[in-house]
């Protein structure tokens, strides 16, 4: 073509970026990689291809990691992680800091091998990932450095598994590996089969940043590798980012383990569109929202909800951008869409979309080049019902709806499995302020979508997982409490005597449902005796439908949430002295439970009810300091319905422990009081129908922990479960709690002194909230 | 003498395509426009490392960014011998050894813009070619000049010659809301203006927001501009990408509402050709082709010519320019 002709046609022409560094680093180690452990590449063995999905072309062999060299890993990290705990953060910050300045100064390097290994645009690996990679860096070694001063009661957690996908290979690793890196932990990680090459680049750079050895490993392979890593023995946390079904598998296998969890999965993101939006800026926002890196996004707006009134003129300019998307070599510099990771992943996207019968399908009119590419699409007029509108299809495919009311907007766009972002366009201020709060996602994007920082919490709700990541929030997911644990003792009911005392008019203990007393729903009850074989009551056994009336229960009561946190305060103090106006009866009670004085464990529930208060309006969000003109707002908002397995052993101290966090937070929960000692709850709940509180905000089941938990862990419709008991229940919560991926907070069969510190205070306030990070870009 | 490069199609907007006809003020449209600032700003932040072309794509773009620039000069110290200099840039824009190696023998620049006082040395100064003159008029920059004044002036400079005219709006009309007023003095002035072209220069960095640029726009379309213009190169902040995409956003409204296409002219700060690679970026993919001609997008620059130049010279040989190898305009 000739200049002339171009003068005419004006084309965009190629703008290659050169990939000659990377060969020559690839051809530097002959094309083929071992593990990196203990600070070197171990011998390269049982080798499988990674390939360029835009060329198909071997970029290098990899080293698929067996049950043997997970072992060495986690040997390795080991060995190396106390004489890493024990640097001051100063020395860690500085180790962190070093690793920013490398990723900056192989910024070129790292993203055309990022782009080469995954097919993504190397104007994102470039301008996005790589920047993003330093910035986590660099956060972090600020939180390795401050970490001693602010958070001197926390300990690192030991060895860290990292099992990460291919969507951000090198971002992940960041996401994973700074913050367990700055709070002291050695690292596992496990990069995915089809991008394992900028994880090995960026260990091999590490020694230059002065990392000690084996403080990071990194073990490639498949799925069978990172299962291996998940199931190892001497793992104590795992962190995982990828597909819910695999989460699920991961949240099952590791149930009881001990070992901590976060899990950040998928989604099917809401992208709110109300009728006084810059429609042209939604139109672009999509553009970054379902059309960044292909789709392949966990947090990418997908789900398109548009308001009526505005939806054909949205729609007809959404196919206008769409066509003028284009898609093609992903080291092009002239190009918005790269390739699809692996074939594999390109059939499974047409295979959904090939399967769509009830909508209509557009594709963009872009030049589809050859190869393992699909265009973008969008797809209309589906239900709420169809399997598009539900499933993640984790490609260039946007799914949209329409929706008539703000109110209805929630709605459709909280009617998901999933929680992870929610994007919302509106000019009105009182609008999108008021939505955000409203829509069950760990991040909520305002007139903006996709953003990103170090400083800004970043995690699901529901099935898109639990935990954060970035912030003081993600380090905190790398830290336990600084405590000499010990077993906690299986408590024991008092068995029946063979000679009673029965005194007294009968005075039978209901459960609490719904604000009201309930008989259970079995029809059967236990008589609980005191040690002098003195019978106390009888106490009903609840079984599994118990503990759906009261879920249902704990959910009409979810206006809760939305009372102030002054009202919830006002309340608690209410019931602490109505409690105090009761203590005597109560302190005889619990003496008769426990054969021990009961004045003390009803001060310190009345004490506990009043920190509690004090708490309710003080667990303050913040404003992070992102890098963008705008504010972005974590708000610790409630999990929603709180399931919890109370303590046995201070029977009322121990549910007031539970109870009042949940609660002040604003949470609705469904308690089992002790086992043993389950009088003294109660008795409570007359406390708490003389208190003001409403209905159903706290419901109280009794009967035995072991056949409750079952139901309680895996109820769908209960957000979080937290079990105290002295039953080796643990596992099973876990496990059982895998069905809708709710968070669980258990003992593992440890004890905790419920009058001391460990008793009360931010651990159970953090546990009671799910942070929820807002991006307000804003200017005018 | 030079070869026109098809004279008619790319040199004479009014050829091209039917003038803009203009239409009753829709206020309900007009309040209706939203501009999200930040969103806007991202957009634009995103476009640099969105779009490159290089090589003989660079060449040909820059080749085309010359046959939209506006040649300029707007200075008190104007001469009719400085603005014959102008001129005879404005014909050889690139030294003719290079145009031939490029094979773009007979390119010009789109047009050359002078004040009033200046427009019949220019039309002169131009004479043989169908290079147009543009006259900046009603009061420029200020537009604060009595409204007589400024409404004879259109009819002057038009008497002289010229066949485009860019004229100021009162950035009071929009600073006030006084959409009405604003409406009223646009349609005045394109009737003053007859067979002439008409570009409304809105002077985007005194109207304080987005919004009002993307009202102010949509105005002065309505009132029958067959341009909206961003600056006159003399207010603090000039032509910018955000309000390029404001503007040229409300350009692709009016087409789909009315049809009709009205052209766009950034104007001030825009010196480099990169700049100007971008500007035509933005204008491919939100507008498309068309507004890639003359007849639909020029450049009002000085200096921007200078770089371009430097940078041809470059693809020619391999080496970078110099300044001093290219003739002064």
């Amino acid at each position: 073509m000739t200049v002339r002709d171009i003068f005419d046609s004006m084309a965009y022409g190629p703008a290659p970026e050169s990939n000659a560094e990377v060969l020559a680093w690839l051809a530097g180690h002959h094309a083929q990689f071992g593990h990196w452990i203990d600070g070197k590449f171990t011998t390269p063995a049982n080798m499988f291809e990674t390939r360029n999905p835009a060329t198909a072309a071997v970029l290098a062999n990899v080293s698929h990691g067996t049950a043997a060299d997970v072992d060495l890993a986690v040997a390795a990290a080991r060995r190396a992680q106390p004489k890493w705990a024990k640097l001051s953060g100063h020395q860690r910050a500085k180790v962190l800091y070093a690793l920013a300045r490398l990723v900056q100064k192989q910024s070129r390097l790292f993203a055309v091998l990022e782009s080469m290994d995954n097919g993504k645009p190397i104007r994102e690996a470039r301008d996005i990932d790589v920047p993003l990679v330093a910035r986590h860096f660099y956060y972090h070694a600020g939180l390795a450095q401050l970490l001693p001063s602010e958070l001197p009661d926390q300990q690192p957690l030991g060895v860290c598994g990292a099992v990460i996908p291919w969507n951000f290979p090198l971002l992940m690793l960041a996401w994973k590996v700074a913050p367990a890196l700055a709070a002291g932990n050695t690292v596992v990680l496990k990069p995915a089969q089809y991008t394992p090459l900028t994880a090995l680049l960026f260990a091999e750079l590490s020694r230059e940043a002065g990392l000690p050895k084996g403080v990071l490993n990194i073990i490639t392979g498949d799925g069978e590798t990172g299962a291996g890593l998940v199931a190892h023995p001497d793992v104590n946390k795992i962190a995982f980012t990828g597909s819910t079904a695999v989460g699920r598998k991961i949240r099952e296998v590791t149930a009881g383990s001990g070992k901590a969890l976060t899990l950040e999965l998928g989604g099917k993101s809401p992208y709110i569109v109300f009728d006084d939006a810059d429609i042209d800026s939604a139109v672009e926002g999509l553009v970054d929202a379902i059309w960044f890196n292909q789709g392949q996004v966990c947090c990418a707006g997908s789900r398109l909800l548009v308001q009526e009134g505005i939806t054909d003129v949205f729609h007809a300019k959404l196919k206008q951008r769409m066509d003028g998307l284009r898609i093609g070599d992903p080291l092009d510099k002239c190009i918005d869409i790269g390739a699809i990771v692996d074939p594999k992943q390109l059939a499974m996207i047409t295979a959904l979309v090939d399967g769509c019968k009830d909508g209509e399908v557009y594709h963009s009119a872009c030049t589809l080049p050859s190869g393992c590419y699909y265009p973008p699409t969008l797809i209309t007029g589906l239900s709420a019902a169809s399997p598009l509108m539900q499933e993640e299809i984790f490609g260039p495919v946007l799914v949209s709806m329409t929706f008539r009311t703000p109110e209805e907007a929630v709605q459709l766009a909280n009617n998901t499995k999933y929680g992870l972002a929610a994007t919302v366009w509106t000019e009105n201020i009182n609008l999108a302020l008021d939505i955000a709060p409203k829509l069950r996602a760990g991040i909520v994007w305002v007139n903006a979508t996709n953003l990103m920082d170090a400083a800004a919490g970043f995690g699901g709700v529901r099935e898109s997982g639990f935990g954060r990541e970035g912030g003081w929030e993600g380090l905190l997911s790398y830290l336990k409490p600084a405590l000499k644990t010990r077993p906690l003792p299986t408590a024991k009911a008092v068995s029946a005597p063979t000679t009673a005392e029965v005194v007294g008019l009968d005075r039978t203990a209901k459960m609490f449902i719904g604000g009201k007393q309930a008989r259970p729903d079995g029809g059967y009850s236990r008589a609980v005796w005191s040690s002098k074989a003195k019978l106390l009551g009888h106490v009903g056994l609840g079984n599994r439908k118990d503990i759906r009336n009261a879920v249902e229960a704990a959910h009409a009561a979810k206006g809760w949430a939305k009372s102030t946190a002054h009202a919830r305060a006002q309340i608690l103090f209410y019931i602490a002295e109505n409690l105090s106006a009761r203590s005597t009866e109560f302190a005889a009670r619990l003496r008769d439970l426990t054969g021990k004085p009961g004045e003390t464990e009803v001060e310190a529930s009345i004490q506990r009810l009043f920190s509690y208060a004090a708490w309710a309006d003080k667990f303050d969000g913040a404003v992070k300091s992102v890098p963008i003109r705008g504010v972005a707002l974590a708000m610790n908002e409630p999990c929603g319905v709180i399931a919890a397995l109370c303590p046995d052993e201070a029977p009322l101290l121990g549910f007031i422990s539970v109870m009042a966090p949940a609660i002040a937070m604003g949470n609705t929960c469904v308690l089992v009081p002790s086992e043993t000692a389950p009088l003294a709850a109660t008795d409570f709940y007359q406390v708490l129908e003389t208190s003001d509180l409403p209905g159903g905000v706290v419901n109280i089941v009794t009967g035995t922990h072991t056949e409750l938990a079952k139901p309680m862990a895996g109820h769908m419709d209960i957000d979080a479960m937290w079990s105290f008991s002295s039953q080796p229940l643990s596992g099973t919560i876990e496990r059982t709690a895998a069905s809708n991926i709710k968070r669980t907070w258990v003992n593992h069969g440890l004890a905790r002194d419920w009058y001391g510190p460990q008793g009360e205070g931010r651990e159970f306030l953090r546990a009671a909230t799910e942070v929820k990070t807002i991006w307000v870009p804003y200017g005018e | 003498m030079q070869t026109l490069i098809e004279p008619l199609k790319t040199q004479l907007p009014q050829l091209a395509h039917l003038r803009n006809p203009g239409m009753p003020l829709d206020l309900d449209w007009v309040a209706s426009v939203q501009a999200n600032t930040s969103a806007i700003e991202r957009r634009a932040a995103s476009l640099g490392g969105r779009r490159s072309v290089k090589k003989e794509f660079q060449a040909a773009w820059l080749l085309k960014a010359i046959s939209v620039i506006d040649l300029t000069t707007l200075s008190g110290d104007d001469t009719p011998g400085r603005v014959q200099r102008l001129c005879a840039k404005a014909r050889q824009p690139v030294s003719e050894a290079m145009l031939e190696r490029l094979g773009m023998t007979g390119l010009t620049t789109g047009a050359v813009c002078v004040y009033h006082d200046m427009v019949e040395t220019a039309v002169r100064a131009l004479e043989g070619t169908n290079i147009p003159v543009a006259a900046v008029s009603t009061g420029f920059p200020a537009g604060l000049s009595p409204y007589r004044l400024r409404i004879a002036e259109i009819g002057e400079s038009v008497k002289a010659g010229a066949r485009e005219i860019d004229i100021v709006i009162s950035r009071r009309h929009v600073l006030t809301q006084n959409w009405h007023a604003l409406y009223d003095e646009m349609c005045e002035m394109r009737a003053n203006c007859g067979d002439a072209h008409v570009k409304a220069i809105l002077a985007t960095g005194e109207l304080g927001t987005l919004r009002n640029v993307a009202r102010a726009s949509l105005i002065c379309m309505m009132a029958g501009a067959d341009f909206i213009k961003t600056s006159t190169g003399k207010e603090g902040v000039n032509a910018t990408l955000p309000v390029t995409l404001t503007m040229i956003r409300c350009i692709r409204d009016y087409q789909t509402r009315t049809g009709t296409k009205v052209g766009y002219k950034p104007a001030g700060g825009i010196a480099k050709a990169k700049d100007a690679l971008l500007y035509q970026a933005l204008m491919k993919d939100e507008l498309g082709h068309a507004w890639l001609q003359p007849d639909l997008f020029r450049f009002g620059a000085s200096s921007l010519l200078g770089d371009i130049e430097r940078q041809l010279e470059h693809y020619l040989t391999g080496n970078y320019s110099a300044a001093n190898r290219h003739a002064m305009g």
